[in-house]
């Protein structure tokens, strides 16, 4: 779900699914919403009982997950899982040849494909969405596209990417392309289209080229949009990236559960999950930090 | 001679899908003669503001002509700046960023060390050459709009258009920006000629040369034009004492109560000066009127004088 937003003074940081003319649908963003206000109460006092709180959701979560595992022998148990965590995360950069990696090997193996492929719709995506949110045309011409694609699962394409780059790893590279083109563009083009009238007369009258209305006026009022953008596209690329290399196999974090899965170790899938969610959200936390250094704000729930 | 003529201006808005237009400006004739101070008053609603965007090049006609200098005014120009109602910095550059910018911008042909000269010299005269590194949400309301003054003069145009300039600001900033206004205008500046849109009566009345009073439709645009004939530098306390100001105050109330009683609304308070304390307050806005402005405030006769006591 996508629930977070962005509200800048200089503008509106807009959900991908937000954007002027977008269908709404969701995307499944990384969300990690703060936590509401209180009112009154010390600093430590407030902190301790967020610890408290988020202890008796972890403590519901390991309860369900005994009560499962009462019922199905199959599934490990939480002892189970930390003393195969502690297997992996001992030695974590192994590299034995192919199919026998440590999680730390895989881990920075797919993230190496998501950054690959993130930049690569960053690069395409700002601009794209800049030219879109400055030139009605370029809205006309280009919205009708992105919204006839966006929907599609990005898994769809890796079969186009494999013919046309004949490599796995890099149709991998290719589907988080295109997952992360999306609320980039999207996100960019809201952002660079929502430019205040007075600001927009400044630079009517005191008379700016293209150049300087970009760099002084749009990108300025965009960045929060732009940035809220990068970081629902990096949610999902981190999403997709398990899915791709478990169709794409041999290498990565993916192909690890899967094959932890085909050996039979629920225990290493397991792990893998606790790791991924742990490293996404550590992706997360980065780009939140980015968007507050931008100016921009996510909402709280 | 660069004096600003306008000649059979018209301009309305909507008029589409059975509403009926809004005739904003009706057959608007008036020229600025180089070197003249010249108030736009009237109240919400009356195109005053329109009329300034018109000049700006910001906003077309949809008949008539204005010309500046003989040329006519089709886009914006180097010749003409402006100054906004809400100050519209640039809010991601410092306040020397925001004139340097505008300045580069509007005058390419000038040589950058001409135009970074001007505006150190109109940042300092408006007193904020230290504060010059700030982001605009770091300093003040009147800081603001006094870097959109120094802004405006950094380009240095032929003509100074000053859209209620200084209509958000406390009094007592107000006076402050009015005063330093008429020194860059008077001394500092090679710009000759100001087009001011104001509602305030009073400041109308402490910086103008000649005031153009507006009214509402159906009537005339133009409803009246009243010299100001208060010799310069008048000084805000005793030019109210002078038989020529309580003159020109009396004939703007007059003009302007008897225009509220068509399609505007009255101005929400009326506050006139000592002399008038006491009279009734006008009633509230009715509901619906002066739509188009609906995000500004409502209009108020505030004289300085009383404010400072």
């Amino acid at each position: 779900m996508t629930t977070q937003s962005g509200n800048a003074p200089a503008g509106t940081a807009v959900l991908a699914d937000a954007a002027p003319g977008a269908q709404a649908g969701a995307d499944g963003g990384a969300a990690t919403p703060p936590p509401p206000r209180r009112a009154g109460g010390g600093r430590l006092r407030a902190a301790a009982s967020a610890a408290a709180w988020s202890l008796v959701g972890l403590a519901v979560l390991v309860g369900l997950w005994l009560w499962a595992a009462a019922d199905t022998p199959e599934l490990p148990k939480p002892t189970d899982v930390l003393s195969t965590l502690g297997d992996l995360l001992g030695d974590p950069f192994y590299d034995r040849g192919p199919g026998d990696k440590g999680i730390g090997v895989q881990l920075l193996t797919s993230l190496q494909r998501v950054f690959t492929g993130f930049g690569l719709a960053a690069l395409v995506g700002i601009p794209l969405g800049l030219l879109m949110g400055g030139s009605k045309r370029a809205w006309q011409a280009v919205n009708p596209v992105v919204q006839l694609l966006r929907p599609v699962s990005p898994l769809a394409w890796f079969p186009l990417g494999l013919v046309v780059l004949k490599d796995s790893p890099q149709a991998a590279v290719f589907v988080i392309f295109v997952t992360a083109l999306w609320p980039t563009v999207l996100n960019t083009a809201a952002g660079a289209a929502s430019v205040p009238d007075d600001q927009r007369n400044v630079a009517k009258v005191f008379r700016f080229g293209r150049f300087a209305y970009v760099r002084h006026v749009m990108v300025p009022h965009s960045l929060p949009s732009i940035v809220t953008g990068l970081r629902l596209s990096m949610g999902i690329a981190w999403m997709v990236i398990v899915a791709v290399e478990m169709l794409s196999g041999s290498t990565g974090i993916g192909s690890f559960v899967w094959n932890s899965y085909n050996g039979g170790d629920l225990s290493e899938v397991i792990s893998a999950i606790v790791l991924i969610g742990g490293v996404g959200f550590a992706l997360d936390m980065f780009f939140l930090w980015l968007l507050r250094l931008v100016g921009g704000k996510a909402a709280t729930p | 001679m660069s004096d600003l003529v306008i000649k059979g201006l018209h301009k309305s808005f909507g008029g589409r899908r059975g509403v009926p237009p809004q005739h904003v400006l009706r057959d608007v004739d008036l020229t600025v003669r180089q070197g003249e101070f010249v108030s736009l008053i009237g109240h919400s609603g009356c195109g005053k503001s329109t009329l300034l965007g018109i000049v700006a090049g910001l906003q077309h006609a949809d008949a008539g002509e204005v010309s500046l200098g003989g040329e006519p005014i089709t886009r914006p120009g180097p010749d003409r700046a402006m100054v906004f109602q809400n100050y519209s910095l640039l809010p991601r550059l410092s306040l020397l960023a925001n004139v340097r910018e505008a300045a580069r911008a509007a005058r390419p042909d000038r040589p950058r060390a001409l135009l970074d000269e001007a505006v150190e010299r109109y940042l300092t005269a408006v007193g904020l050459w230290e504060q010059r590194n700030k982001l605009p949400h770091q300093v003040s309301g009147g800081m603001q709009q006094r870097t959109a003054v120094a802004r405006a003069f950094a380009v240095g145009p032929r003509i100074l258009l000053l859209d209620e300039p200084f209509g958000a600001l406390d009094a007592l900033t107000r006076a402050r920006l009015q005063e330093q206004l008429l020194e860059l205008w008077g001394t500092e500046s090679t710009t000759e000629t100001v087009l001011m849109v104001t509602h305030g009566i009073d400041e109308a009345i402490l910086l103008a040369d000649r005031i153009v009073v507006m009214g509402n439709p159906p009537g005339p645009s133009v409803v009246d034009t009243i010299d100001v004939v208060l010799p310069r530098p008048r000084d805000r306390v005793t030019v109210i004492d002078q038989p020529a100001y309580r003159g020109v105050q009396e004939r703007l109330l007059t003009l302007l109560h008897a225009d509220s009683g068509s399609a505007a609304p009255p101005p929400a308070a009326l506050s006139v000066g000592p002399a008038d304390r006491g009279r009734p307050r006008a009633s509230p806005p009715a509901p619906g009127a002066g739509r188009r402005h609906v995000t500004r405030p409502a209009p108020l006769f505030v004289t300085l004088t009383s404010s400072l006591g």
